[in-house]
């Protein structure tokens, strides 16, 4: 009995030591600076992928990441969250930052564009949005970007199509499929790529019209502002950009 | 005692708070209302008015206090039966039952609209039966809001009946039975009335919990206005846009909620 409150206690130390690692880099004395940086949810897989890639090509600097929804990451930026670089998945939240005095200046760096995500094999022969008439399909709320973009692209194909429902993130759109509730989803091929064992991506042309434009931006108040400038410069050079091709995204100069 | 007295009384015993009681009362109090301050200090007034004139959110409002109500409704039906027999049932295994009926409370509201999903889901145990032979889809549908609410607020008036019924002096249902009442009549009439405070506390917990369900009811109804968006999923997705739109959003649900509970505490209760 004796051993059990040390060890529980023990533990919970060791809980707390962990989380004071995730949350805080300028706390680990001796590690070399490090730069925060927010970036929206569907960037996960491929920021993950080019911040191991700066690390290794800058010695002794740590890239730390918080993903989350861009409208989120704006709220946190604008209430002042320590962060250095902002990549929002819209221009409408990065204009947030910008709009708080937060950040300046935001370049795009990615484009995304929706694609009709349907199971693999696609069981009911979807090659087109208006095949989508008759059937039990998802998108986002248009509150989100890829509702918004889901809105125009339906708009631009002028045909009338509802949804089931309105998804809160592409993600949770993906999982309505994924989870077999529905026949097909409106999300990003990034998204559809991403869990490509168990979907097909079907690209249709209406959502040129519906791309959505991630930029970034090195924020105003950056604890690293040097680091900042650097990973955002790196992230618009080839070798990143790569990452981001090899993900699904587009360059942003191909908005229609 | 005249009236008086029974007052003074009242007003020395009120006095005498134990501070070892009041100083944490105050700190706990503090903690819970502040934040409420804080939204009422961010909220911008002048849009009042228009956000209550938007037929979306006047829809999702009423489908809010209906599903909300049809889920205490369903809670009641099932969840005093099942507080009956958690206190009064003799069975093996009843501690492990009820540790199970708390599952609700404990997994995060998401994972319980993933689990509703995988029973009631078109590829669900039950779900594709019921798709297969009737054509029946629950998903996305203002049952499944129903039901969502139902899964994750039945625990709360289960625990406060089974507190309720635990705490109830047997002798009266006793009693009862030897004047010749038989079980029903004995539950309706006798035991029913003694725990009644104890069903109207988890009613309203119960109730309560239903209106502000936001996870469970966003993965299993899906949000479809008039038909599967509730309030809490209207004031999520005024979040992502609007901050003030969202707290007015809030305000409005909590305020009519107060009103809803405050009214019928005053009818069925009597006051101390």
């Amino acid at each position: 009995m004796r051993a059990r409150p040390s060890l529980a206690a023990a533990a919970a130390l060791g809980a707390l030591a962990l989380t004071a690692c995730g949350n805080g880099g300028q706390a680990e004395a001796g590690a070399g600076p490090t730069v925060t940086v927010f970036a929206a949810a569907s960037l996960t897989e491929a920021f993950t992928e080019i911040g191991d890639r700066f690390e290794a090509e800058h010695e002794g600097v740590m890239v730390e990441f918080n993903f989350a929804g861009s409208s989120d990451l704006a709220a946190q930026i604008t209430e002042g969250a320590p962060a250095d670089v902002f990549a929002s998945a819209d221009e409408a939240n990065m204009d947030k930052a910008v709009e708080a005095g937060a950040a300046d200046s935001p370049t795009p760096f990615a484009a995304n564009q929706l694609v009709i995500a349907v199971p693999e094999g696609n069981p009911e022969g979807v090659a087109s949005l208006s095949d989508l008439t008759g059937l039990d399909f998802a998108a986002c709320a248009e509150q989100v970007p890829c509702g918004a973009a889901a809105g125009a692209a339906i708009g631009a194909a002028g045909v009338d199509l509802t949804p089931v429902t309105y998804e809160t993130d592409v993600k949770s759109t993906l999982q309505k499929l994924t989870l077999g509730e529905v026949d097909a989803a409106l999300v990003y091929r990034t998204d559809a790529i991403a869990a490509e064992s168990e979907v097909d991506a079907i690209a249709f042309p209406e959502s040129a019209a519906a791309l959505s434009v991630y930029p970034i931006a090195a924020l105003e108040d950056a604890p690293e502002p040097d680091l900042a400038a650097e990973f955002t410069a790196y992230l618009l050079a080839d070798d990143a950009q790569a990452v981001l091709r090899e993900a699904g995204f587009q360059a942003p100069d191909q908005r229609a | 005692m005249t009236m008086n007295a029974i007052s003074a009384t009242r007003t020395r015993r009120r006095r005498r708070i134990p501070a070892a009681l009041l100083v944490p009362a105050v700190i706990g109090l503090a903690f819970l209302i502040l934040p409420l301050a804080g939204l009422l200090a961010r909220t911008p007034w002048t849009e009042l008015p228009a956000r209550l004139a938007e037929p979306e959110m006047l829809a999702a409002l009423r489908l809010s206090l209906i599903t909300a109500t049809a889920a205490t409704a369903l809670s009641l039906l099932f969840g005093v039966p099942i507080a009956w027999l958690l206190a009064r049932g003799d069975f093996p295994g009843r501690s492990v039952l009820r540790a199970l009926v708390t599952v609700p409370l404990v997994l995060p509201p998401v994972v319980g609209g993933v689990a509703l999903l995988l029973v009631f889901g078109r590829n669900g145990i039950v779900g594709s039966w019921l798709y297969e032979r009737f054509d029946i889809t629950i998903p996305f549908s203002t049952t499944a809001v129903v039901l969502a609410m139902t899964f994750v607020s039945m625990p709360f008036l289960i625990v406060s009946v089974e507190g309720s019924l635990r705490g109830a002096d047997l002798r009266f249902e006793e009693a009862a039975a030897t004047l010749g009442a038989g079980r029903w009549t004995v539950f309706t009439h006798v035991t029913l009335p003694m725990v009644a405070p104890g069903v109207l506390a988890g009613a309203v917990l119960c109730w309560a919990r239903a209106l502000g369900e936001f996870g469970a009811t966003i993965t299993f109804a899906g949000n479809f206005p008039g038909r599967t968006q509730t309030m809490p999923l209207a004031v999520y997705l005024a979040l992502q846009t609007d901050l003030e739109a969202a707290i007015v959003l809030s305000l409005i649900l909590l305020a009519v909620s107060v009103i809803v509970l405050a009214s019928l505490r005053d009818r069925w209760t009597a006051t101390p």
